[in-house]
């Protein structure tokens, strides 16, 4: 039997960081080795600290790993990396992890920074027949909707129970399963958000017949 | 500001907080043994330190357990304590008497970030993490202490997302100056987070229980988000890297769902992926919960699965079912209990 991996970080240097909403930020670092749509990395300031695990945010044709966050006030790890500036240093893992996405018309749901794996598909040319549902908070809050448009084939549902906008469904992405006249059950379900969300959404989906076995979950902890 | 309870405090920390208060080391040791050893539940009960040393400990410390708000009693014995936390926060501990032992089943956080399809504590989602007082609170509080001769890590939360405040409650109960017991009396389950067991491994020395429930990675990913994270083979790669003594035990825990992980195909694999472990597989006949799509495996499916991991020269027991009528699989009173808190708060 094999030794047992840990999960090594390598030194790698910051490209880029930007808030691309208040409290929200695209961090990009130097990519060095292949990943699956879907993967995630480890992320550390110092390779004796504790790591947090982040989904990459960029395609797997694309030069650079990014990830996307936001400032967990009471966290340990984001509040740091916020005040990062290009050329700094931060340790990070090779990707791993297996919520991998498909070439089939699966549906992605996601709440807030939750889209991350789905932007990784999307940039990696997944986008094709999908259905992507994403809630958020604010206008600014549905992350990157402007390449999602570009790079979905497919239908984008915008969900916020505090917006009121046209083209935007006006309340929690959960009611919008609930009241939708049709849910397809011969689909896959991939759904990416807080442990709450997910269990919500599962529930959900379940319960409109969709069987266990077609939803795939990654829980942000 | 709420003063800070040193409850829970190992000596350590006592020996810290005493030390920025400029009272002598030896205030803390006082303190550990009458909070661990004799049990008293304040700083006024502590007889032999100074009124000095006590005003000086009590304008920013206090020390206090808190009672439990609700027990329900199976009649198999079982008691299904709850514990306010926070308000409309709540957590169990199920105290399971059975012959010569009493097992403390302990919550490690308020709900759960994990998602288990099969888990009720995960309904409510993620609360918060228990600080390592209010996991040994369930302990001291309970009317029958001195009865206890196990405690299992096993209710409300992964104990391995909040390893630091377990592995300092563990070590109130193992050390010296705590309440001495031996660390064989203590079992820590986990979903398998891996940096969480090769911390545990390497700084206790308390029993290791892993959830294991299906033994192929693409069906237990459907039951356990986790599996996307930590793949199972890294899982027991990293317990196989451990060299586990006589005395220190690792097992696996495996929910039998009727149709879903019950198969001849689930024992072969897991006799595959379990070589060169020497472990036990403890197997648990699923409660159902509400709105859950899975069943439990018969009696008779349970009892062939056992006999065809035991062929396999797999130890596998049966974990008897315990307080059913009470809804003792954890969660369920804590979530009955924060819904109707919840229902009271829109009225």
């Amino acid at each position: 039997m094999g030794k047992a991996e840990k999960i090594a970080l390598q030194k790698t240097t910051l490209l880029s960081s930007i808030e691309i909403a208040k409290h929200v930020f695209v961090l990009s670092f130097s990519r060095t080795e292949d990943f699956r749509p879907g993967q995630m990395v480890a992320l550390a300031l110092n390779p004796n600290e504790p790591f947090r695990l982040y989904s990459i945010a960029s395609g797997n044709t694309q030069n650079e790993y990014r990830i996307l966050f936001n400032i967990q006030t009471e966290g340990f790890l984001t509040p740091k990396l916020a005040e990062l500036k290009a050329g700094q240093t931060v340790y990070i893992s090779k990707p791993f992890g297996s919520f991998y996405g498909t070439l089939e018309n699966d549906w992605w749901i996601a709440a807030g920074t939750g889209i991350a794996p789905f932007i990784s598909m999307l940039e990696s040319g997944m986008g094709k027949n999908k259905t992507l549902i994403h809630g958020g908070r604010s206008k600014e809050s549905f992350y990157f909707a402007d390449r999602i448009r570009a790079l979905l084939d497919g239908n984008y549902i915008q969900c916020s129970s505090v917006l009121k906008q046209e083209g935007i469904y006006p309340d929690r992405l959960t009611t919008y399963l609930e009241n939708l006249e049709y849910l397809p059950t011969d689909k896959n379900y991939y759904i990416c958000g807080s442990s709450q969300l997910i269990v919500d959404v599962r529930d959900i989906l379940i319960n409109r017949g969709v069987a266990y076995n077609k939803i795939i979950a990654e829980i942000y902890f | 500001m709420e003063k800070e309870n040193l409850f829970g405090k190992t000596l350590t920390e006592l020996q810290a907080i005493v030390a920025d208060l400029n009272l002598p080391k030896f205030v803390a040791k006082q303190i550990s043994d009458w909070m661990y050893k004799k049990r008293v539940s304040s700083l006024d009960e502590m007889r032999n330190i100074s009124k000095q040393a006590k005003e000086l400990l009590a304008e920013k410390h206090k020390v206090s357990f808190t009672s439990f708000s609700n027990v329900q009693e199976s009649m198999d014995g079982t008691k299904k304590y709850l514990f306010p936390v926070k308000p409309m926060q709540f957590i169990e501990a199920a105290y399971i008497p059975e012959n010569d032992r009493a097992t403390l089943c302990v919550s490690s956080q308020v709900g759960c970030k994990m998602g288990c399809l099969f888990c009720m504590t995960g309904k409510q989602g993620f609360q918060g993490n228990l600080t390592s007082g209010e996991i040994l609170n369930q302990i001291f509080s309970l009317p029958e202490f001195d009865k206890l001769t196990n405690i299992v890590y096993m209710g409300m939360g992964e104990p391995f997302d909040n390893l630091d405040e377990v592995l300092k409650s563990i070590e109130i109960l193992t050390a010296d100056y705590g309440l001495g017991w031996s660390s064989k009396r203590i079992t820590v389950s986990t979903i398998g987070i891996i940096p969480g067991i090769r911390k545990f491994l390497n700084q206790s020395n308390a029993h290791l229980a892993v959830s294991l429930h299906n033994p192929f990675e693409a069906e237990r990913k459907q039951l356990m988000p986790i599996e996307n994270v930590y793949h199972l083979p890294k899982v027991l790669d990293e317990i196989r890297s451990f060299d586990f003594n006589n005395q220190r035990r690792v097992s696996f825990e495996y929910i039998m769902f009727n149709g879903v992980n019950d198969q001849t195909r689930h024992i072969n694999e897991l006799a595959r992926i379990l070589n060169g472990i020497k472990c036990r597989i403890n197997l648990i006949r699923f409660h159902p919960i509400p709105g859950t799509p899975l069943e439990t495996s018969s009696n008779e499916t349970i009892l062939a699965f056992q006999a065809g991991l035991k062929k396999k020269g797999i130890v596998t027991t049966i974990r008897a079912s315990r307080g059913e009528d009470i809804f003792a699989a954890c969660g369920l009173l804590s979530t009955k209990e924060l819904v109707k808190q919840q229902k009271n708060e829109e009225y």
